[in-house]
């Protein structure tokens, strides 16, 4: 049935092929129950409408997982300057939306600005509760190191600054994914070589995953996504960085059109310090591996069980 | 028979006079309103709402679980009714469960409003779409459409036994009803579990939830259903039992108690401690960060519920069938208020990364809102006035229908 729409689709003329394509995306499977046949047809009728819609060659790659691969991804904290060349080149590589409202704008990662905090001798005799009778604690601090408790969109002169200290987080890609488990149509999933991914068309934009990620890793499209022409990445990736739609959910996935080619993800590649490092899990002399093996490493929310296989680390 | 069933009901339900077709018009007008806001976010967005990805679900997921309360507190007639003989109550039954169907159909246009590609919702309904076991919205969108049937074919075969004068089969009739009473625990239970399981919003993940929606929804289900008997009694040749009424009263003053004792218990567990986990709750009650939004919510919710309870314990209000409505209209606002306004959205607030932001309603939410509560009126009116055309024999196969008795409903 869908094989046939899609043939239907790409044999119309031009000016009714956008509508024939999007009539027979509408109808398409859920990316995993799709067999090959159907992949393909998915990609080129995808290809067919990015191509069209921003008026250049756009390919949708549909790499499956490598086998004997798991992806991995440590960050070193103490390296990190805060500059956020990481959040821009995400942007620009994954085709987030780029407008000018508040819901139009997309990051997935966040670089958290931590004010470093003080305990001071001046305060030292401040009591808490503070004029009360009964003291059961001390007021001597500035907050410092609370968790997550941070700014991403700072503009300081120049980073890093001396007072603050840097906290970049994105999705986790968790081994026990909570968003996974509490999707009703199972179209976000665990791929097997570890990235969480979305097929999103067949995402229905209930919003339950967003709820239930305690990393705060996923965006709705509020609105059809701002992505200008000129602006678009074609290199794309099914389950990756394909423009997206009104009304799904979106998220980093290590940039499959990448990784899955043995490139690293762009958040990598920009690092201006090497603070990001990315690599295979199972193999052991992947620097990823040896990070895991010989540094310090520690995940956030641990207590949650949700395994993430995103690490930070310090030297 | 059955075609003459639906011809005579229908034909009963569109008599009426100005004053029911006023109700009905303006009722529609509304609806139209949310047609047209249904329109817009599905070609401009959600971004019409004041949703964001930090606050994803507001006004309407905050009316879908609390309607789940009202659907789910039709079993204060049924449990009275069929498990303890109450005589009163069992001749109203039926109207308890057409409260149901209209509050699930209500519930079921939230879920449209709230979702961001409704176009797409067969994708979770197999064969077509996928069915995940692992999902508590899976569940709880089973186990409503599984109330609904229950309530419609529980409701509709005892007003068509009344219409044809047949009783109903009890060795069949009887076990449905018992399901439905369960059932309407699960709905709301579910209901609970759908926001309590997420570890990610401390605010939601504890294991009180699904008891204090419970206790809610009974306080606010009958405290809807006495305003409901009280209007019908004063309105129609209806007649509504002060047994009824009264059995209900007490089963609202019961559930309100415990409502506002399990608040209480969270406040004190919560802020005693002050963990980073206890923020949302600090942000509803006192605001955080300088930003307040919410807490005139809360407090008025407070006001209400614990004014509720208090004119309840007076005896002069729990008895008097003029000043009654008082007391259950600000029950159910209140509690309106916190499981809606005062659960869902500082359950965002701060965002799993310590994020504080707000979130304001926008017109086109209160558009859609209030054309949705018009929807489930404008529903309910049709089934209660059904109803009550069949539990009077005014409507009854072979009857000639009563053209000069004047509609039930003015």
């Amino acid at each position: 049935m869908s094989s046939l729409m899609g043939t239907a689709a790409l044999m119309a003329q031009p000016g009714e092929a956008k509508a024939a394509v999007e009539w027979a995306e509408h109808f398409q499977k859920n990316y995993r129950l799709m067999t090959p046949e159907e992949k393909a047809e998915a990609r080129t009728r995808l290809e067919k409408r990015y191509s069209g819609e921003y008026s250049k060659k756009v390919s949708v790659d549909i790499t499956e997982a490598q086998p004997g691969v798991l992806m991995g991804y440590a960050l070193n904290i103490r390296k990190c300057i805060g500059c956020r060349r990481c959040v821009k080149a995400c942007v620009e590589e994954n085709n987030q939306s780029r407008g000018a409202r508040a819901g139009e704008r997309i990051e997935w990662i966040q670089v958290l600005r931590m004010e470093r905090g003080e305990f001071t001798a001046d305060k030292m005799n401040q009591g808490y509760p503070e004029g009360l009778g009964i003291q059961v604690g001390g007021n001597a601090y500035s907050p410092a190191g609370q968790v997550l408790e941070g700014q991403y969109q700072y503009t300081p002169e120049a980073v890093p600054e001396k007072d603050a200290t840097y906290m970049p987080i994105a999705c986790m890609q968790c081994e026990k994914p909570p968003c996974v488990k509490v999707c009703p149509v199972r179209t976000t999933y665990r791929e097997a070589d570890g990235p969480v991914v979305i097929d999103y068309n067949w995402c229905i934009g209930c919003k339950m995953c967003m709820g239930a990620c305690p990393y705060w890793a996923r965006r709705f499209n509020l609105t059809t996504p701002v992505l200008p022409k000129e602006d678009m990445n074609p290199v794309t990736h099914y389950l990756g960085n394909r423009p997206r739609m009104r009304g799904v959910v979106e998220k980093c996935h290590w940039c499959l059109q990448r990784t899955r080619h043995g490139r690293y993800p762009a958040c990598v590649e920009v690092c201006p310090v090497g603070a990001r490092k990315f690599g295979n899990l199972l193999d052991p002399e992947s620097e990823v591996s040896k990070i895991l093996a010989r540094k310090n490493v520690f995940r956030l929310k641990a207590e949650l069980n949700t395994f993430p296989k995103f690490f930070y680390f310090y030297d | 028979m059955l075609t003459r069933f639906v011809f005579d009901y229908a034909r009963y339900v569109l008599k009426g006079g100005t004053k029911f077709y006023a109700w009905m018009g303006t009722l529609a007008l509304l609806i139209v309103g949310m047609f047209y806001v249904f329109y817009l976010q599905n070609t401009e967005g959600l971004i019409v709402t004041g949703m964001t990805s930090q606050i994803h679900d507001g006004l309407y997921l905050a009316n879908l679980v609390f309607l789940v309360g009202v659907a789910a507190g039709a079993v204060t007639i049924v449990f009275p009714a069929y498990v303890y003989h109450h005589e009163g109550m069992h001749k109203v039954t039926v109207l308890g469960e057409m409260l149901a169907i209209s509050a699930v159909i209500m519930v079921m246009v939230f879920v449209f409003a709230h979702m961001g590609r409704p176009d797409r919702l067969w994708h979770m309904v197999p064969p077509w779409g996928i069915y995940s076991f692992s999902s508590m919205l899976g569940w709880d969108v089973l186990v409503l459409n599984g109330y609904l049937i229950l309530n419609f074919v529980v409701g509709f075969w005892y007003l068509y036994s009344k219409y044809t004068g047949k009783p109903v089969n009890p060795k069949i009739f009887m076990p449905l009803v018992y399901i439905s009473i369960v059932w309407a625990l699960s709905i709301h239970t579910v209901t609970a579990f759908l926001i309590a399981v997420n570890p990610a919003r401390p605010m939601w993940f504890h294991s009180m939830m699904p008891i204090r929606f419970i206790t809610t929804a009974f306080a606010a289900g009958p405290a809807l259903i006495i305003i409901a008997f009280l209007i019908i009694r004063n309105n129609t040749k209806m007649w509504i039992e002060d047994s009824a009424i009264k059995l209900l009263t007490t089963i609202v003053i019961w559930c309100l108690g415990l409502a506002i004792f399990l608040t209480l218990s969270e406040i004190v567990i919560e802020l005693y401690a002050r963990t980073e986990h206890a923020n949302s709750l600090y942000y509803l009650m006192f605001g955080l960060h300088g930003l307040t939004a919410l807490v005139p919510w809360f407090w008025s919710s407070v006001v209400l519920m614990v004014g509720a309870f208090a004119l309840f314990m007076t005896p002069k209000f729990r008895n008097d069938m003029k000043l009654l409505p008082i007391p259950c209209a600000m029950a159910f606002v209140g509690i309106w208020i916190e499981k809606g306004m005062g659960l869902i959205v500082p359950g965002f607030i701060p965002s799993p990364i310590g994020e504080v932001t707000e979130y304001y309603p926008t017109f086109v939410e209160w558009v859609m809102t209030l054309g949705i509560w018009a929807f489930g009126f404008f529903i309910l009116t049709i089934l209660l006035k059904g109803a009550i055309g069949i539990l009077l024999g005014e409507v009854r196969f072979g009857g000639a229908a009563p053209a000069a008795s004047a509609a039930a409903v003015h």
